[in-house]
Formats: C-alpha cells, sequence, structure tokens
C-alpha cells in the first residue's frame, strides 16, 4: 500500500540526506526502520509525508503519487505521521488537540465518534479532557500524539521515535498499544532507535545507515542475525 | 491641580475609545506574527487605507449617512482591507518564505512606502471625515457620555469578541492557533498552513480597516501618513500585551490607551503622555520581558 522506490533527498544543494532509498508497507504489517542517529530515518518520514520533497524517486500511496505533495494532502489521503518528539499543541487543550487530529474528517458525527474511541483507548486522555498539552507528562504527550494520529482515521500510521525519552515502563505501554492499532487493522510503519522493542512487535524490519537501506528482512531474523544484534541491540 | 471624579471618568472613556483602537490595530500584528514570527510592517497602512477608503465611501451620501451607509462603509474598508492584506501576503511576503528573516521585513516596509504613497497621489491634503451621526452627548448620574465613543467602545468590543469566539470555537479558529503553536505539526494534520496564514492577514487586515473607519470618525480627519503613529502604537501594545497572543493585544490596546489619556490628563504637560506610556511599556519587559500575557513557549522534549 506504500512504496518508496530509489528516493533521493538532500538538504540546500551540499547535503544529500537519502540516497536512493526503497522501501515497502503492505496491508496489515508494521514495518519498522531501525538505524543511528542521523542515518536518515526521520528524513525518510518527512519526505514520506510530504514535508520535504525529493530530488528523484516515485513515492507511491494507495495507487496516488505522493511525491511532491504537499503535506497536508498527503494527510488527508490517510498516511499519518506522528513526528519525532510528540509536538503536541502545547497551548491547545487535550480535546482541541485531538479535535485537531480530525481536520480531514469532514463529519462531525464520525468526530464525536474517534473521539469517545480515543478516550476509550487511552483513559488518561479523557480524564485530562480540559487540561493544556502542555501539562501532561512526557509518557501522556506521547499518548495525546497517537491519539490524535489516530483521530485522522489513518490508512496507514508513520510513528517516530514514539519511545524516545520515556521511562521503560512508558516504553512498554506504549508498545502495546502500538500492537493493538496493529491489531485494529491499522499497517504501521515504526521508526525507532529502541531496536529490540520495535523488532518484537514488526512484521519486517530495514536498517537504515548513512542514508541507504542496508538491510532488509523478517523482523524473526533481523534480531538474530549478528550484524544487526551487533550494531543495534548492543549484544555481540 | 484640582482632580474631580469627572475628569478621571473623562480620561478613562478617552483612554477606552483610544484603546479600543490601538487593540484592533494591534490584534493584525499578533495574529500575523502569531503565524508567521513576522512583524507586518505595512499593518499600519491597512488601517489607514481603511480609513481613506470610508472616506471616500461618504460620497455615496451626500446629506450625511445613514445607519444603514455607516453599516456599508464599515463592510467595505473592513472587506477592502483585508483583500488587501490577503494582496500584500500574496505579493510581498509568501514569494519570501524560507529566507532570512530580515528579507519580508524590509519588502513590508517598502509596502508601506509604497501604499503610502499611493494614496498620497490621489489625495495629499488633510480630508475632512464628517461626523456621521448625533455628536452629542447623555447623562449618566451627573457624568457626561459622548455618543460616539461609546459607538468606538461597543463597536471594537463587538469585534473582539466575535475574534475570540472565532478562535476560540470554530474548527478553523483552532487550526489557527495549531498553526501558530506548530506550523509542521498542523501541516501534517491535515490543515492547509498556507490557506491559514491568508485567512489570518484577511481577517487582521479587516479588524485594521475598521479601527481605521472608527479613528476617522473620532478625529475627524484622515490622510496618507496617518497610519504611522496608531501603527507605532497598536505594536507596542502588541508586545505590551505579549506578541502572538490575541488577549494580550487585547489587554495591551486598552492598557496603553489609558496609560496615554491618564498620562495627558494628569502629567504636568500633555505632550508627557507617550514618554509616560512608553516608560511603562519599559518597566513591563523589564520584569515580563514575553509581555503581560506572552508565554515562554516551554515544550518538553
Amino acid at each position: 500500500m506504500l512504496s518508496v522506490t530509489n528516493v533521493h533527498v538532500s538538504y540546500g544543494r551540499k547535503i544529500k540526506a537519502l540516497h536512493g532509498v526503497s522501501l515497502a508497507v503492505r496491508e496489515g504489517e508494521i514495518v519498522c526502520l531501525i538505524g543511528a542517529n542521523g542515518a536518515g530515518k526521520s528524513t525518510l518520514l518527512k519526505t514520506i509525508s510530504g514535508l520535504l520533497w525529493p530530488e528523484s524517486g516515485e513515492i507511491v500511496f494507495n495507487g496516488h503519487r505522493v511525491d511532491s505533495v504537499p503535506a497536508h494532502r498527503v494527510a488527508a489521503l490517510g498516511l499519518v505521521h506522528v513526528p519525532e518528539g510528540r509536538r503536541i499543541f502545547p497551548l491547545m487543550t487535550v480535546q482541541e488537540n485531538l479535535q485537531m487530529g480530525a481536520f480531514t474528517r469532514p463529519h462531525a458525527h464520525e468526530r464525536e465518534k474517534r473521539l469517545r474511541w480515543v478516550c476509550d483507548l487511552f483513559p488518561v486522555l479523557g480524564d485530562r479532557l480540559g487540561q493544556e498539552g502542555s501539562t501532561l507528562s512526557g509518557g501522556e504527550q506521547q499518548m495525546l500524539a497517537i491519539g490524535r494520529a489516530l483521530m485522522a482515521k489513518p490508512r496507514l500510521l508513520m510513528l517516530d521515535e514514539p519511545s524516545m525519552g520515556l521511562a521503560p515502563l512508558v516504553v512498554r505501554k506504549i508498545f502495546s498499544v502500538i500492537s493493538d492499532i496493529h491489531r485494529s487493522g491499522t499497517p504501521i510503519l515504526l521508526v525507532e532507535q529502541n531496536a529490540q522493542e520495535a523488532l518484537r512487535i514488526a512484521d519486517r524490519g530495514y536498517v537504515i545507515e548513512t542514508g541507504r537501506i542496508v538491510q532488509e528482512g523478517k523482523a524473526k531474523e533481523l534480531l538474530i542475525d549478528p550484524a544487526v544484534r551487533a550494531a543495534y541491540l548492543g549484544v555481540s | 491641580m484640582f482632580v474631580s471624579g469627572n475628569v478621571i471618568f473623562e480620561q478613562v472613556l478617552n483612554g477606552l475609545t483610544l484603546g479600543g483602537i490601538y487593540a484592533l490595530i494591534a490584534l493584525g500584528y499578533t495574529m500575523v506574527y502569531g503565524v508567521l514570527r513576522m512583524i507586518n510592517f505595512a499593518h499600519s497602512e491597512l488601517f489607514m487605507l481603511g480609513a481613506v477608503g470610508g472616506w471616500g465611501l461618504l460620497a455615496l451620501w451626500p446629506g450625511g449617512a445613514t445607519l444603514g451607509g455607516i453599516c456599508v462603509i464599515f463592510f467595505v474598508a473592513m472587506v477592502g482591507s483585508g483583500l488587501l492584506a490577503l494582496f500584500l501576503n500574496r505579493v510581498a511576503y509568501a514569494p519570501l518564505r524560507g529566507s532570512p528573516r530580515l528579507t519580508p521585513l524590509l519588502s513590508a516596509i517598502g509596502a508601506s512606502l509604497f501604499l503610502q504613497n499611493v494614496v498620497f497621489l490621489w489625495r495629499d491634503s488633510q480630508l475632512a471625515f464628517p461626523p456621521l451621526f448625533v455628536s452629542g452627548h447623555f447623562h449618566v448620574g451627573h457624568l457626561d457620555v459622548s455618543f460616539l465613543q461609546t459607538f468606538i467602545i461597543l463597536i471594537s468590543i463587538f469585534l473582539m469578541v466575535n475574534l475570540t469566539l472565532f478562535i476560540r470555537k470554530t474548527r478553523l479558529g483552532k487550526a489557527m492557533r495549531a498553526v501558530s503553536q506548530d506550523a509542521e505539526t498542523a501541516e501534517l494534520m491535515g490543515i492547509p498552513v498556507h490557506r491559514v496564514v491568508a485567512l489570518t492577514f484577511f481577517i487582521g487586515g479587516a479588524l485594521g480597516g475598521a479601527a481605521g473607519v472608527l479613528n476617522g470618525l473620532y478625529y475627524g480627519s484622515v490622510k496618507y501618513n496617518m497610519g504611522f503613529a496608531p501603527g507605532i502604537k497598536a505594536f507596542t501594545s502588541a508586545v505590551l500585551g505579549g506578541i502572538g497572543s490575541v488577549p494580550g493585544a487585547m489587554l495591551g490596546g486598552f492598557l496603553l490607551g489609558l496609560l496615554e489619556s491618564l498620562g495627558a490628563g494628569f502629567l504636568p504637560k500633555p505632550e508627557w503622555k507617550d514618554v509616560f506610556a512608553f516608560v511603562v511599556l519599559i518597566i513591563v519587559l523589564l520584569f515580563r520581558p514575553a509581555g503581560l500575557l506572552g508565554k515562554n513557549r516551554a515544550e518538553k522534549v
């Protein structure tokens, strides 16, 4: 449903960030993209969601060419990107943050329904609907960021480092929520530095290094691959 | 100097009238700053054009405008200034997006000079803005209250209440706040940021145009260079209240208006009023650099 083919991206004229990246997410999959800082993970997600436009290459989502399409139009197709660092609207209430997530949904009753559904999924958000986003803890903010994305009725969810900076217990909760979302039928492209947890819930994985995909395969196989273990799982 | 209750009341009323006008203009500065982090220095010309445009329309009612006529004048001045703000955004600012911050600033100053000179070529003198309706007073107890001042205060409050409801309650208004807090993320939510920015320019321009007509009514004249002083005062109001904050611009506008008129009434020389107002501004900024209602955008990462 998402296919990225031979995508090249640069910042300015000189700094090349992606050198011909290809990747696919199929219906019903969780695919994880692992790599070190600066390898190009976030750049790739931003390119898929339309915040960055590639120099060359092709991105197709559900039959639509989406490379060089403005990000708000890509989001309207149901390709929803939860950016790194959560990026909730700090001065808006939890409820308003969630409402913004449903900006592309045309019908008020559907927006209401999804709001109730997200509050069931994250009771902590339901309890804090009137609170400003900036007053939430880091874990709650991440739940809000994911909940806000779910408000858009995503056909594919892209998560950029959802576990960053969170306590181990909260990380576990976030990963279990991600598997729940996946089980409810939404395919997921997950970018993570926490390769261990990410590969455990993923179907397939890609390893990215300095702007190139250097390895791909079933998540189970990557988990036992000696090179991956040495580089990303801290096991030798 | 003898100060009676009446004099204080009068100065407060003057201050609120002036403050309402400042606040309406300040909203245009603060809203555009909110979404683009840019000071639209041509904003004061939208105010001037609203006033001069209103003056031009008065010719349609040679015998003095009726109430319906006043509504038409307000409507046309607001829509006209709003559309002009859109045009300004399109030709002077949008092409420069992504360039260094100084560039759109210079473009704004250029646009400001251009607009002033266009009006100058059309009418280079002071233009009389006749009182549109009864310029009398009514009495509350033993206090004299001017109809015109009451009208100006009520109109400016009416516009601000509506703006607040729009920003707080409607989807588009919330989208505007979302864009001002994090434009990139708003875009990822499917919010068309460039259109929200355009809408912000339109609303800011429309409020400036309304302020222009009110100002014309209040002082009884308009001129091509009338935007400068109120523009600076309104910009100051926006900074005083906290630039980027909508309630801040309203508070700052009224506060500056009150400070000025109380300063003019009670200082030994009325010319010191601006000194007084700006000293207060400096003191406030020393203790609250983000302005009275400005928030330091602290974000958890």
